[in-house]
């Protein structure tokens, strides 16, 4: 079992014939990821790799290939734009791996996918894979593996250090979600956290934050109200500056909100696992599993 | 992107907000002759990018031409939280009735843009939102509808009780936010916004952070990007793609993406050393973002070792091994290179690097605990 994907995931690809997409989308296809259309506006009637249909449009691509599921790989000026059409044609889940979209964009496409009913992942995530079933986004493939644990990021790279790492001693994962780095995503901790509590096949959950804002709080104080499974958590930017953007458009510390400090005392106050170290996630993790 | 302030209130006078008119100088002679032009007492104010600049004695009044001269003097040049005033407004002295604050963020919470007003201006509002949280009203915004009128009103109404001033402060508010939104701000705010004793409303201090991510679709925006503000280094690193900030350690540290950048910056800080820097050479690797990396971070005369920290997804390793081959044979190192790298091409790369006389591992903590070994002028353990 898993949350968002699993073998049912029928994929479309917005922007297949770009560069990033069209080596994701080779990756996917490779991993097993059913990748049932793509889309290219003025491409549609052509095939990619000779296999996979391309259309105009995502609606056409909805409505010839039941497609449930959209990955976007557009670039940032068209990105708030292929999030609503993706939408709009009716799939299920959308995930935007894109980076750098324009925050006062995300203030206007998050009410409208929340309107439709439509989950949205990202932007500037490495989207989620579910180990053995079905990847969407550009999370390395051959680093995870099936297994009991939860994995949710606010980072990529970040995410593949502990997933490998977890996976190197021998601990397995059920679904890894990249949610984004940004200040306005689709989904946040919550929703993953939730879904992991429903899923019976997870029995504890890791999850990395990091510096700026107050998601990380409020995660901590629904695993104490919500969760009956162990989760151990993380903060990167322990070191980070006020003030000042670290990479990620959402990792700043603004004034004195969002230190690294608070959010760990936030953990530690829920009676969740801290890792001071993203090696620390392999022992701590084994423990609540016994 | 931080906008000066005389940059600010130059886009909310656009947008038709009442400022007092001021021009920027950078001698004390200019000054001296913009205050001569004004006739009138002025305010000559430190424009660099730093909060507090009336506590650290750069912002003055002065009666006379000549005292805005001697004032334009001693702060032009002096250090506000470590940078160097370059600039200053001098502009025509508002008569203070009473002080309010406007002002507009995108929150992260509602996931919308967002007006905090209070009638407790011109001081640091996240004191006033500390203390006394009743004193600030917050209104959240649709962008699909923008400001209704009502909640505008509403926001005049807390402010003032005559409905004149409620009016007026209603229709900055509306200029504030159009202003916001056609610049790609992240914040923009008014404060103070002045009553003068005469009843009129005037914006006589204005702040506006853009979104970075706006700067490529708003030229005119990006234009008004100030170089002598930022520390060379990072405007070197972001001229070559590189997201870098200087820290004041001395482990130099090279990492592709944000999270794991920041995570081994802590890891350098857990076993006792301190980074010099945040690096993030991001996603798509070429070896021309290395060579660039290298130079930036050698650069720093504090560095003692660099450490290279790759987990390659879409980065491919043997890009990187690459690039600190050749950057090396350009330049050679005059500090310990520690490189750890795992991922796509692993081996690929771990050949390229023992061609070439380097050692690498795969394990982050081994690479961390050596850097900082080294920049202690130790050996690497």
């Amino acid at each position: 079992m898993s949350i968002f994907i699993d073998k049912g995931t029928k994929l479309v690809v917005q922007g297949i014939t770009g560069r990033d997409g069209s080596f994701h989308a080779k990756q996917m296809i490779e991993y097993g990821t059913n990748v049932v259309a793509g889309v290219t506006p003025g491409k549609g009637g052509q095939r990619f790799e000779g296999t996979v249909p391309i259309f105009n449009t995502v609606l056409d691509a909805v409505q010839a290939t039941g497609a449930n599921t959209s990955v976007i790989y557009v670039p940032p000026p068209f990105a708030a734009d292929a999030i609503m059409e993706a939408a709009a044609a009716g799939v299920q889940l959308i995930v935007c791996i894109t980076e750098g979209v324009p925050v006062l964009d995300m203030t206007k496409v998050y009410p409208f996918v929340k309107e439709k009913g439509v989950r949205l992942i990202g932007p500037n995530c490495p989207g989620l894979i579910t180990p053995g079933a079905s990847k969407v986004g550009i999370i390395p493939g051959r680093i995870c593996t099936p297994g009991p644990v939860g994995v949710v990021s606010r980072s990529g790279t970040l995410t593949y250090e502990v997933v490998y790492q977890l996976t190197r001693a021998g601990i397995g994962q059920t679904t890894c979600v990249g949610i984004g780095g940004d200040p306005i995503n689709g989904t946040n901790f919550i929703d993953c956290l939730a879904a992991f509590e429903k899923d019976p096949h997870t029995k504890a959950v890791a999850m990395m934050g990091e510096i700026g804002g107050t998601d990380e709080q409020e995660a901590a104080a629904f695993v104490q109200q919500h969760m009956t499974k162990p989760v151990v958590g993380f903060i990167a930017g322990q070191t980070a500056p006020p003030g000042r953007r670290m990479g990620h458009a959402g990792a700043i510390i603004s004034g004195s909100a969002g230190t690294a400090a608070e959010k760990i005392e936030a953990f530690k106050a829920a009676g969740m696992g801290v890792a001071a170290r993203p090696i620390d996630f392999v022992e701590l993790i084994r423990a609540r599993l016994q | 992107m931080n906008l000066h302030e005389y940059q600010a209130k130059e886009i909310l006078r656009g947008h038709g907000v009442h400022i007092p008119p001021g021009k920027v100088a950078t001698t004390p002679a200019e000054a001296e002759a913009i205050a001569k032009e004004y006739g009138t007492a002025v305010m000559v104010k430190a424009q660099v990018h730093a909060g507090g600049r009336g506590k650290a004695g750069g912002v003055k009044f002065c009666k006379t031409p000549a005292d805005a001269k001697e004032k334009a003097t001693a702060i032009l040049g002096m250090q506000i939280k470590g940078l160097t005033v370059e600039k200053v407004l001098v502009t025509v002295a508002a008569d203070i009735g009473s002080e309010a604050y406007v002002g507009i963020i995108v929150d992260r919470a509602t996931k919308k843009p967002v007006f905090m007003v209070s009638a407790a201006g011109g001081i640091d509002i996240e004191e006033v939102a500390a203390k006394t949280p009743e004193k600030i009203l917050y209104v959240p915004v649709d962008p699909r509808y923008g400001l209704p009128n009502y909640d505008a009103m509403r926001m005049g109404f807390f402010l003032y009780e005559d409905v004149k001033l409620a009016r007026g402060a209603a229709a900055i508010m509306q200029r504030l936010y159009a202003a916001f939104m056609a610049s790609g701000c992240s914040l923009a705010e008014i404060n103070p916004l002045v009553v003068t004793p005469a009843g009129e409303l005037v914006a006589v201090d204005g702040k506006m952070v853009i979104d970075d991510n706006e700067l490529d679709r708003l030229p005119a925006i990006a234009a008004l990007r100030d170089e002598s503000s930022e520390a060379p280094s990072e405007v070197d690193a972001r001229k070559a793609n590189l997201t870098f900030i200087k820290l004041d350690g001395n482990v130099g540290c090279v990492v592709n993406g944000a999270g794991l950048a920041m995570a081994t910056m802590d890891l350098v800080k857990y076993y006792g050393g301190e980074p010099a820097n945040f690096l993030d050479i991001g996603g798509s690797s070429n070896p021309e973002k290395v060579v660039n990396a290298l130079r930036i971070i050698t650069a720093d005369p504090n560095v003692k070792a660099i450490l290279f920290n790759i987990f390659g997804g879409i980065t491919r390793t043997d890009d990187v091994a690459n690039g600190i081959v050749t950057a090396t044979k350009a330049n050679p190192l005059k500090v310990p290179i520690v490189i750890r790298l795992t991922g796509t091409n692993e081996e690929i790369a771990m050949r390229i690097l023992q061609e070439n006389g380097f050692t690498a591992s795969s394990d982050m903590d081994t690479a961390v605990q050596q850097a900082v070994a080294l920049a202690k002028g130790g050996k690497a353990a």
